[in-house]
């Protein structure tokens, strides 16, 4: 504990600084009060100053819910440290509630003796109802467990803005960011990223500029110098390999890897999409750099959307489609035909609560085994798993690398955490990425077996528009060779076995699975897609008490590396944390044979460290989980 | 055509493929291929820029028959996949082959927002009134009380005009023709072909297996002057064995009149297919027998930019506006910060 002397410049005041290694904030309120805004604000402040971050957003389907309701509550979580992060953070150490409807729906996750900030103007009778509170909730005797302060942030944002000549609305408006300015002064965030950024959103709007600079600088100063805040903390800066980072999204990396893709074959892209949350934040991104070639079409449905995007891989375009789990339903039929005409096409599905249109802005893992298994007939198709936000960059690639180098479709499965979530990016050096080599055939006059294949038992991809490749593709069975359509019952069989083996195949040229702890030993834990940060992080805290865990994160799930089955096979016991009710558990009994359990979760939101770390103890111990 | 080009001229049977053709024989289908075949060769639409897309139906097998690029897809999607191949190589011709049940059942959604958005397709709809491929079920444009399998007591669907569609869904060019009047509908193919934006063409073609003599009214030799008017620009609508009738104008409503006793071509209607306002063209595509002589020919052809025009044209607008782009300063968009 340090102890130091903060001017406001008439008075002196002690306040004591403690030094902390990590801190998890979460900004909560009505989904029109900014709160997406503020935490953002904070994220790109807190990575400028130096610490690891690592954020989630949690939002409301209703775009704007009845003000002061319960349905209509945003948060953004923000994790910061000065050691490396691997998520947003488990409890919550600060909640600043903008409302009684947002300290209702996020109170239980603050820890014992956490920070709890609050507008308390929010908390009228009116907004007291509207959450389902009898009492005010900031007089009951449950909250001394918590450090509360209740701060009348209406009326004092209003009196900071008063030189603005603002009024109501406009001025109600810039109260996220005196709530924003007060947790700056209590974590020492610097707030010139935010007093940058306002300049650059409101410069045409300089009335606006202002109240929101006073908004911040007030909230910051208030801090300062109210008696009522006896203590800060500082987080100290992390250890972070050196380079040029940026904050980014699963979603936006997406993006940013697929033009990258089709930029390194020298290829336009295309992107198919019909609007659904939460991927359409891939078409957006997309949407904005046409100066890349990029063709986006927004389509009139799911099932245009992948067709178009079939007819431009069949016309040499890198063609994407992207979409949630409601979306591939409608595309199987679809995706089908694309393994059939041996098409490369790229498939992402950013996955949401599900059945049906479930939980659309929440996050789970449930459509593995629709990604596996959901078309008629047998119909393999490669899926890849991105395990990070950055990662998503990577994989999108790397999609595009197997679609064109095998003729194939690939499904690229992420989820809602990590399309939303997001964490600081080391900016590649563009000369370092893999390049893809794409070959069409040439020009012929002595006939054209679309149907012939190379060792990987990939088609040759000849484009619509090269003189003496005419040839006819379709859904109906091909023969092997010529490609006319043929329903010769060896020669289905043939085919069936050929499509199989192809797709099989790409195991031969995806890395081997990385360890993480011992190559052998007491358990095993196994995850896919968005669970490493928590499970990673859990077996990491697990070991350090002496636990003997390990464990190993699946991105390619069909096929899968060729190693997966020894590795399993080295450890006595295996748990399979999954938010589904167990789908890779399930493919890895049948596969191996081995007894994996699933440690599973689907609330529509991530596993939090400790929910894995109990259920390795629970494992160690023998106990069911 | 530059003189050191050697340009080899296409013949009708140099579009055809290796491929016996599978349609039940006396099928419509047969004129229609024949037609477009002509129709390509003397376009002279060079074989590998020509793609061929259909669903799934009789009419689908299309793309087999013709030597080009071709893609036989799945069923009621053939719009969806030829607006993915016209936006990867807006240089291609393509083609879309469907039917009533494919194009306007299944189908019908594509069939609407391609034609709204204008890509540069040239749509043949065999219109057969029947679903054959399945063997006989009723399709959309199937009258209503036609007995069929899956209608034993009468169909209760009431039937859509698919001219109507199209041009509801606002369509640049509109026509209908028959599988039997092979000039005509030569003549209905190629302006379809040249027309720039989403070409929509109606083809009354007969099944003789389900559904024969459907479009016996207009086809027959002794009704068809009758009950079938040709569509002329700036013409006045006449038609009958004699060419002594014709549509007039009253108020709204078509009529017919006989021509004499006072009544000149100079009071009958005269058609416009480039008239901007598709009141008249939806007009046209409500007359129907037995009430009135079914409109043939182009009911529309209008210009409008077309969707793959105007999005080339948007990138080309943002390289001028932001430079061709670069991979580099794409990744670092957005606030960013070093560690040393």
């Amino acid at each position: 504990m340090v102890v130091s002397t903060q001017t406001d410049g008439k008075s002196v005041r002690q306040v004591k600084v403690i030094e902390t290694s990590q801190v998890t904030v979460r900004f909560c309120g009505d989904s029109g009060d900014g709160m997406q805004l503020a935490g953002t604000q904070m994220t790109t402040a807190s990575a400028i100053f130096g610490n690891d971050v690592s954020t989630f957003p949690d939002f409301p389907a209703e775009i704007r819910a009845p003000a002061g309701s319960l349905a209509g509550v945003s948060g953004f979580q923000l994790n910061f440290s000065s050691h490396l992060l691997r998520t947003p953070g488990d409890r919550v150490t600060a909640l600043i509630a903008m409302n009684p409807a947002a300290l209702k729906t996020n109170i239980a996750d603050l820890e014992p003796g956490g920070i709890l900030v609050v507008n308390d103007d929010a908390f009228s009778k009116t907004n007291l109802a509207k959450a389902g509170y009898d009492e005010n909730p900031l007089d009951a005797a449950g909250m001394s467990q918590f450090k509360l302060f209740r701060i009348p942030i209406d009326k004092l944002n209003a009196k900071v803005c008063e030189s603005t000549g603002l009024t109501g609305r406009a001025v109600s408006r810039c109260r996220n960011f005196f709530a924003l300015g007060l947790v700056y002064w209590l974590y020492g965030r610097p707030m010139d990223p935010t007093l940058r950024w306002i300049e650059s959103k409101f410069g045409g709007k300089p009335v606006v500029a202002e109240a929101n600079t006073l908004a911040l600088k007030g909230g910051y100063y208030f801090g300062e110098t109210a008696e009522m805040f006896p203590v800060r903390y500082v987080v100290p800066k992390a250890d972070i390999p050196p380079g040029r980072y940026r904050r980014i999204s699963g979603n936006v990396a997406t993006a940013l890897g697929l033009i990258t893709a089709a930029r390194l074959a020298g290829k336009p892209l295309f992107y198919g999409s019909y609007p659904i949350t939460p991927a359409s934040d891939i078409l957006h991104e997309l949407a904005r750099y046409k100066n890349f070639d990029v063709r986006t079409f927004q389509a009139e449905d799911e099932i245009s959307a992948i067709c178009s995007t079939l007819g431009a891989a069949y016309t040499g375009n890198f063609a994407v489609t992207g979409t949630s789990g409601p979306g591939i339903a409608l595309k199987s039929e679809a995706i089908g035909l694309a393994v059939m005409t041996e098409l490369p096409l790229v498939i992402v599905c950013v996955q949401r609560g599900g059945p049906s249109t479930g939980l659309p802005t929440k996050t789970e893992q449930a459509d593995l085994n629709q990604a596996l298994f959901g078309r008629n007939g047998e119909c393999p198709v490669c899926i890849l798993a991105p395990a990070t936000p950055g990662e998503c960059f990577d994989m999108a690639i790397e999609s595009f690398r197997i679609a064109t180098e095998y003729m194939v479709p690939v499904i690229m499965l992420t989820d809602g955490y990590l399309a939303n979530g997001a964490e600081p990016w080391r900016i590649p050096d563009v000369a370092s990425l893999p390049k893809i080599e794409v070959k069409h055939p040439a020009a012929s006059e002595n006939g054209f077996l679309p149907y012939a294949r190379d060792a990987k038992l990939a088609r040759p991809w000849a484009l619509p528009g090269t003189p003496g490749l005419q040839h006819r593709i379709g859904g109906l069975e091909k023969a092997d060779g010529d490609g006319n359509v043929c329903y010769d019952p060896e020669n289905h069989e043939h085919m069936i076995h050929t499509r199989q083996k192809k797709v099989e195949g790409i195991a031969e040229t995806i890395p081997p699975t990385e360890m993480f702890g011992d190559d052998s030993g007491e358990l095993l834990v196994v995850g896919w897609g968005s669970t490493y940060g928590a499970i990673t992080s859990a077996v990491e805290r697990c070991r350090a008490k002496g636990m003997d865990v390990s464990s190993i994160h699946i991105r390619y799930l069909y096929p899968m590396p060729k190693d997966i089955g020894a590795i399993l096979k080295r450890f006595k016991k295996v748990m399979v944390p999954e938010m589904n009710l167990g789908q890779l558990v399930q493919l890895l009994r049948a596969k191996f044979l081995v007894d994996a359990k699933g440690l599973n979760k689907v609330q529509g939101k991530p596993f939090m460290i400790s929910d894995i770390e109990r259920g390795i103890e629970d494992t160690l111990n023998g106990k069911a989980i | 055509m530059s003189n050191d080009t050697v340009q080899v001229e296409l013949k009708p049977k140099d579009y055809a493929t290796d491929q016996d053709v599978r349609w039940c024989p006396g099928c419509g289908d047969y004129a229609i291929l024949a037609q477009a075949k002509k129709v390509l060769a003397g376009l002279g639409i060079p074989r590998e820029n020509l793609v061929v897309v259909s669903g799934i139906g009789c009419s689908s097998r299309f793309p087999y028959y013709i030597e080009s690029y071709g893609f036989h897809s799945i069923h009621g999607r053939a719009m969806a996949i030829a607006t993915g191949v016209k936006v990867a190589n807006p240089e291609l011709s393509v083609w879309v082959v469907t039917g009533d049940g494919d194009g306007l059942s299944i189908g019908g959604n594509h069939l609407l927002h391609t034609i709204r958005r204008n890509v540069d397709i040239t749509v043949l709809l065999f219109n057969n009134q029947i679903y054959g491929l399945t063997k006989g079920q009723y399709s959309p444009t199937s009258p209503m009380g036609k007995k069929t399998k899956s209608s034993p007591q009468g169909s209760i669907d009431f039937p859509l005009r698919p001219l109507s569609v199209a041009i509801g869904a606002e369509a640049t060019f509109v026509a209908r023709t028959i599988d039997v009047n092979v000039k005509h509908l030569g003549y209905i193919l190629e302006r379809a072909a040249r027309h720039k934006g989403t070409s929509f063409i109606e083809i009354y073609q007969n099944c003789n297996i389900f559904n024969d003599g459907a479009f016996e009214y207009v086809t027959g030799k002794d009704v068809k002057d009758e009950n079938a008017v040709y569509l002329e620009h700036n013409k006045p609508l006449i038609f009958g064995k004699d060419r002594d009738k014709g549509i007039r104008l009253n108020g709204m409503k078509p009529e017919i009149v006989s021509l004499g006793n006072g009544i000149t071509e100079d009071d009958l209607l005269f058609h416009d297919e480039k008239a901007e306002d598709p009141s008249l063209a939806y007009l046209l595509s409500r007359m129907h027998y037995p009430n009135a002589p079914e409109p043939m020919g182009v009911f529309r052809c209008v210009e409008r930019p077309t969707y793959e025009d105007l999005l080339m044209d948007q990138i080309e607008s943002s390289r001028k506006a932001n430079g061709e782009g670069d991979l580099e300063s794409l990744f670092a968009s957005g606030e960013t910060w070093t560690v040393d």
